[in-house]
């Protein structure tokens, strides 16, 4: 028979593992489970509510909207920082000197803290006072974002690639620089040029990271909070309040704590399930012979 | 069809030039006939690669000019050249299928579609590629990659020069002979020029009607395989071809003859002069060197068997000399005596040969 060696020491080696997993999500995401299936009114008092409070949420026209903004935001945010980001890895140099300068700058962005990022555009875009603000007046734009939705979504916007697009830059250019040079030459003597280069060396090469910053930019930005909530708070009105900011509303400023239990489970499953979708469609063609 | 001809070719990647190590190519001269076989061989470093990028056109020389026949080429893009290369490492376009692959070259020249399919069906059967035509060229092996490096060249019939740069140092052993045989026959039948550059001196000699050696930036000697084994014009190809390498022995000329250990080694020329102060050596391949009943006393200090002959390591003095014995013939006991063939023994002065 076999030799194997039946030896139940290496569940102690996983154990750690295995606590530190527990504590930091099961745990808490059992504790919201919880929350989701009852109804409290504090004093550690539960009432049995079922899936009431799921039916709640996903018929909730507030939810709509907030998922609807969130979806929108999230598809335009990817739309731009996508190929903005491998539009300016391939304008970056190689070699030499400006290699670091280049680094450097693109990383400034991302290690600005979140509140800190939404503080600079809020007094930045300020129609009376900031720089950005003032200047789009003076071109005799109505420009004011704490007023008009469309100015508020565009501040957004802008405040969400000036901060996240160095991410996509960083990982293009990784992967940029992971091709070797004979591709190159050997496509000089294949006579291809700008585009065809592009188009099936490097958007190939880059495929991998492309794939992870694409989910890193789609998670992050679908989870958007600090900056939002610092720059506009969600308003004017609910017009930029996306899915993160509502639930904090229905858990923290209302204290619903069952719908937003609910609400937070089938936002946590949207996230997987768009992931899930992302991940599969980019990655289709691997496998094939 | 077109001769190749490299005129006075130097090179330097460093912006100032000034010491001669500075210079990647020193001075390179160089003729290469229409559709002949051609090996660059040398130890890494020596400049090979150099060579070749610069007669693919993927480098500009610092100094010197590329000929192909009469034409002036050293300005001209390597896509406009008439060359293709392949590398070291496998170039294929990931996304493309084996047949999208071999058809890119053609469909960036805009050659009609028709003309396309029926150069590349033809470049596939010759390859052995028919059968996985609509495969995806990553799900190759490395030699089927390899293959398609190659194809992409043939399909184009303006191309007139192959280049290939180690082109089989990611391939399994037992493929090597099996890929080397396929480019000796290729060679033979669409009769282009190629440039084989290679460090393996097997993967050269088999290969190429003509070697090149290089070592440190020059041409040290271009010569038939049998050239550079019988007379090599340098020590370094003395070292560099054959297993083992040549023996080279300190000597001293006198009257007409080198002397080495006391005694004079017979030649099949006389040496008419030497330039003062050269360091003067003899070169003589172990092949060349037997036992005598009289000649260089020496000591046998080891044996090594190689199969169908031994090699035998012996000394005089603190020169060690090689020699092979063939297998069942008897090594001497005591007071063992070596000789020279005197027609393939020569006399180097700073490396060069002078007799």
């Amino acid at each position: 028979m076999g030799g194997k060696t039946i030896n139940h020491k290496a569940w102690l080696f996983v154990l750690p593992v295995v606590l530190l997993v527990a504590f930091n999500a099961v745990i808490p995401l059992m504790t919201v489970v919880n929350y989701s299936v009852q109804e409290t009114f504090g004093d550690n008092v539960f009432f049995w509510e079922g899936v009431n409070w799921y039916e709640q949420v996903l018929h909730s026209e507030r939810f709509h909207a907030s998922l609807l903004r969130q979806l929108t935001f999230t598809s335009i945010i990817l739309v731009i920082e996508v190929p903005l980001g491998v539009a300016i890895a391939l304008t970056m140099p190689r070699e030499g000197p400006w290699v670091s300068v280049c680094l450097v700058l693109m990383a400034l962005p991302l290690l600005i803290p979140w509140n800190v990022v939404g503080a600079m555009w809020n007094i930045f875009a300020l129609p009376e006072i900031g720089l950005l603000g003032k200047t789009i007046n003076s071109l005799g734009i109505d420009y004011n974002f704490t007023q008009q939705p469309l100015a508020a979504w565009f501040t957004t916007i802008l405040m969400d690639v000036w901060h996240w697009t160095s991410l996509v830059v960083l990982l293009a250019y990784a992967g940029l620089c992971s091709i070797p040079d004979a591709y190159y030459q050997a496509a000089k003597i294949d006579g291809a040029r700008g585009w065809a280069i592009f188009r099936y060396i490097q958007l190939p090469k880059m495929k991998r990271v492309l794939t992870i910053a694409i989910l890193l930019r789609f998670m992050d930005s679908f989870m958007i909070y600090t900056e939002v909530f610092v720059l506009t708070g969600g308003g004017p009105g609910n017009t930029t309040t996306f899915l993160s900011i509502d639930l904090v509303k229905i858990a923290l400023g209302q204290f619903d704590l069952g719908p937003a239990a609910a609400m937070s489970l089938i936002y946590f499953l949207i996230v997987l399930l768009l992931s899930w979708v992302f991940y599969t469609l980019m990655m289709r063609s691997e496998g094939e012979p | 069809m077109s001769s190749i001809g490299l005129r006075d070719l130097r090179h330097s990647y460093l912006r100032d030039p000034a010491t001669d190590a500075d210079w990647a190519l020193k001075h390179i001269d160089i003729d290469w006939s229409d559709g002949g076989a051609y090996a660059l061989l040398g130890p890494s470093g020596c400049g090979k690669t150099t060579l070749l990028n610069i007669v693919s056109g993927l480098i500009a020389p610092t100094e010197g000019r590329v000929f192909f026949g009469k034409d002036d080429v050293t300005d001209i893009p390597p896509d406009q050249r008439n060359i293709a290369q392949v590398f070291q490492f496998p170039v294929v376009y990931d996304t493309m299928t084996v047949y999208e692959n071999l058809a890119f070259p053609l469909l960036n020249r805009r050659v009609p579609k028709a003309e396309i399919d029926a150069k590349v069906r033809e470049i596939a059967k010759m390859l052995d590629l028919e059968d996985r035509l609509t495969k995806r060229a990553s799900g190759l092996t490395a030699d089927g990659k390899q293959k398609i490096s190659l194809g992409r060249g043939l399909v184009r019939s303006d191309v007139n020069v192959i280049m290939f740069d180690e082109p089989l140092t990611v391939i399994d052993p037992h493929l090597k002979w099996v890929l080397r045989s396929k480019l000796k026959e290729l060679h033979q039948q669409v009769g282009s020029t190629m440039i084989y550059v290679t460090h393996d001196q097997t993967e050269a000699l088999t290969f190429a009607d003509q070697v090149v050696v290089m070592h440190e930036g020059t041409v040290v000697q271009i010569g038939t395989p049998v050239e550079l084994f019988e007379k090599p014009k340098h020590t370094f190809v003395g070292h560099f071809i054959g297993s083992p390498g040549m023996n080279v022995l300190p000597c001293e000329i006198d009257d007409g003859a080198p002397l080495f250990a006391g005694r004079k080694v017979a030649l099949e020329s006389r040496i008419e002069k030497t330039a003062a102060g050269a360091k003067l050596e003899i070169g003589v391949r172990p092949e060349f060197v037997s036992f005598a009943s009289e000649g260089i006393p020496v000591e046998i200090v080891k044996v090594a068997d190689a199969g169908r002959y031994r090699i035998v390591d012996t000394r005089h003095g603190e020169t060690h000399i090689k020699l092979l014995v063939a297998e069942g013939e008897a090594l001497p006991s005591e007071g063992a005596c070596i000789g020279f063939d005197p027609a393939h023994t020569q006399v180097y002065a700073d490396g060069w040969i002078i007799a």
